[in-house]
């Protein structure tokens, strides 16, 4: 598996895991289920994505787990207790619930919103003052200005943090999402996956995330549950399995074109064997004639210039030496360079640009190896090898 | 943060809405001043105009200002015992007919409201008492009530289920109860509907009330009423301004509570 995945088993998890066998709803007067037998583990702590067609039964699927749908049979747990067998009211208090548009009630102020649950929970009110001062600054509204603003004083993107603040008020273990972004713009809908996944990344929860968007399911979740007609599943697996070998026809049709593109968003320079000894890295000061000389021996035609704290500044090629007294003006700077926390996206951008190979950087902007276009070709190759023969459902 | 780069459509998109509603906000607070003005002003004038000037026996009977007042009392009683009992009944009953359940057999109390408006309020009235026999304020409060009960009903089933759906799911699933999501979400999303069909039946009872001397419910009818047997245009027009007058008076009240009982943010 990737980096990606490792950085979440050692994160902490306040998450609980949700275990769904063999449950079923069947609408009366309706012939088909419109959830037949579905059975997953949902791990503590991850995120997880449903996502298929309209109408293929992902959302009442979700619905099930807090029971705003009843199932007509199966079992559910929520970290090992039964969740079908409580207090409906009192089971989603302890779930986080956030819809498409939020749904936040346009009578209450921000901070009611987001007080609902604590309330409910009969919290004391100083304690809710400060858990209400507390999510909006983890959603990065400033408590002073929006604290007592209405819900129609707010932009679209605003009002969606307002509503996972108050999914997350009572501090819940398991979040339910049901296409939170889908009615904002594509550049607070990046925004706002990005912060989820910062919050994520601290609050360590159970997310059950529903979108029909793919690209979408693939930036967030640590696995990705496509659902076909009935809420059948038809994969269950990381991002990149699923685009590396989708299960079926179905799936395949889910991910669309590009797969092998969206692959390299998943994977970074650090995760890929990238070059480190490839290239012949010179020092600025040197003089142009040893370094022709340097690469006469060495038979190769670039050389790459760094400056005094190792950092590239300039490709030069042997021909260009002749007749030059310092190396600062000869060849063409280095352009485009990544790091080695880019994705493979970025690098093969750099690498077009560069024309055929890109330098990779440290931290401090020194160099460390270059990579081309064999090393990220290789790394798809071995990426679909390795879930050619199923990998792990 | 992000916050303040998407606070800027934010802020366009609340001027706006603040701008259309601070034009509406604009007319009301002008009819709400000077529509209890208007009307304080000119039944003031009708009825010093009236005891001022030189009454006969019989109009000085009735153009008194101690019969004056026991009438306008009788009147405000009858609209007020309406209200009250419409308010009673229309909105339980509206809010439960919104209910999954009994929301089937809604449609058959609205159409009963539904025929108890078309009925003439006179028709009503006069069967009432021909029926019951009984005389005075409850002869007239409760074929009111039958008769002024639609707006109210209708308007609390309507905004009861106006209120967005995903308000309720949103409400539901947080872990509200159904009675905690009825009694702070749609309620009081419902006030301003619910407060406006009681404006209509306010003024429907204070108008139909004027009927009231027919089953011997007193009332300004009585002054109309008196004053056209007896051939007493003073008394007529004395009547009929405080008929008026408290009609517009009643809405104008019902305008007031629109204003200060409607939630904030809820359009």
């Amino acid at each position: 598996m990737t980096v990606a995945m490792e950085d979440t088993e050692t994160k902490a998890v306040s998450g609980a895991e949700i275990r769904l066998e063999n449950v079923t709803k069947r609408y009366p007067n309706t012939k088909a289920a419109a959830v037949d037998e579905f059975s997953m583990v949902i791990p503590a702590g991850r995120i997880v994505v449903f996502v298929g067609p309209s109408g293929c039964g992902k959302t009442t699927t979700m619905r099930m787990i807090n029971r705003m749908v009843e199932p007509t049979s199966g079992v559910i747990t929520i970290g090992g207790k039964d969740a079908l067998h409580i207090d409906a009211d009192e089971l989603r208090r302890g779930i986080g619930y956030a819809i498409q548009q939020a749904g936040l009630f346009p009578h209450f102020t921000v901070a009611q919103n987001i007080a609902v649950v604590p309330g409910l929970l009969k919290w004391d009110k100083k304690k809710i003052d400060a858990r209400v001062d507390e999510m909006m600054d983890l959603v990065g509204l400033d408590p002073g200005t929006f604290r007592h603003r209405l819900p129609r004083q707010l932009s679209g993107g605003q009002q969606q943090r307002v509503g996972v603040a108050r999914a997350l008020a009572a501090d819940p273990p398991v979040l339910l999402m049901d296409e939170p972004f889908g009615a904002v713009d594509p550049i607070t809908r990046g925004n706002l996956q990005d912060e989820l996944l910062r919050l994520q990344n601290e609050l360590g929860k159970t997310i059950v995330f529903v979108t029909h968007d793919f690209d979408e399911a693939v930036k967030l979740g640590d696995k990705i549950a496509v659902l076909g007609d009935r809420s059948t599943i038809q994969q269950y697996d990381t991002p990149d399995a699923i685009l590396a070998n989708p299960a079926n026809d179905t799936v395949a049709g889910f991910v669309g074109a590009g797969a092998s593109l969206k692959q390299l968003t998943l994977l970074r320079v650090r995760d890929v064997p990238f070059d480190t000894d490839n290239v012949i890295a010179v020092d600025h000061g040197d003089a142009p004639a040893q370094v022709a000389e340097k690469l006469r021996l060495a038979d190769r035609a670039y050389a790459l210039v760094l400056d005094e704290r190792q950092r590239p500044l300039r490709w030069v090629h042997r021909r260009e030496l002749a007749g030059r007294t310092s190396l600062l003006d000869a060849g063409k700077p280095v352009g485009d360079s990544v790091t080695t926390q880019s994705t493979l996206q970025d690098a093969l951008e750099a690498i077009l640009t560069e024309g055929g190979r890109a330098v990779v950087t440290g931290a401090r902007g020194e160099l460390i190896g270059t990579i081309d276009i064999s090393t990220v070709t290789d790394v798809i190759a071995n990426v679909r090898e390795t879930h050619a023969d199923g990998g792990s459902a | 943060m992000t916050a303040v780069a998407e606070g800027l459509p934010g802020v366009s998109r609340t001027s706006a809405v603040e701008r259309k509603s601070s034009v509406t906000a604009r007319s009301d607070r002008v009819r709400l001043f000077f529509q209890p003005v208007a009307v304080i002003v000119i039944v003031g004038a009708v009825v010093v105009w009236a005891l001022s000037s030189d009454l006969n026996a019989n109009e000085q009977e009735t153009l008194n200002l101690p019969t004056i007042l026991t009438l306008t009392g009788q009147h405000i009683l009858i609209t007020l015992v309406v209200s009250v009992l419409v308010v009673a009944i229309a909105v339980p009953l509206g809010i439960a007919l919104t209910r999954p359940g009994p929301d089937r057999v809604a449609p058959v109390f609205l159409a009963l409201a539904n025929l108890g408006q078309a009925a003439p309020a006179l028709g009503v009235i006069v069967l009432f008492f021909l029926w019951t026999g009984i005389e005075g304020l409850w002869a007239v409060a409760i074929p009111l009530v039958f008769y002024t009960l639609l707006p109210v009903l209708r308007n609390t089933m309507v905004g009861i289920q106006q209120v967005d759906r995903s308000l309720i799911d949103a409400g539901r699933g947080i872990g509200m109860s159904a009675a905690g999501v009825l009694w702070r979400v749609e309620l009081p999303l419902a006030v301003p509907l619910i407060l406006a069909g009681l404006r209509t039946a306010l003024v429907l009872a204070v108008g139909t009330a004027t009927l009231a001397f027919f089953v011997n419910g007193g009332g300004l009818g009585e002054l109309i009423d008196t004053g056209y047997k007896l051939q007493l245009n003073s008394v007529m027009y004395v009547g009929a301004a405080l008929a008026i007058g408290l009609a517009l008076l009643v809405d104008w009240l019902g305008g007031v509570a629109e204003q200060w009982l409607s939630p904030k943010g809820a359009e």
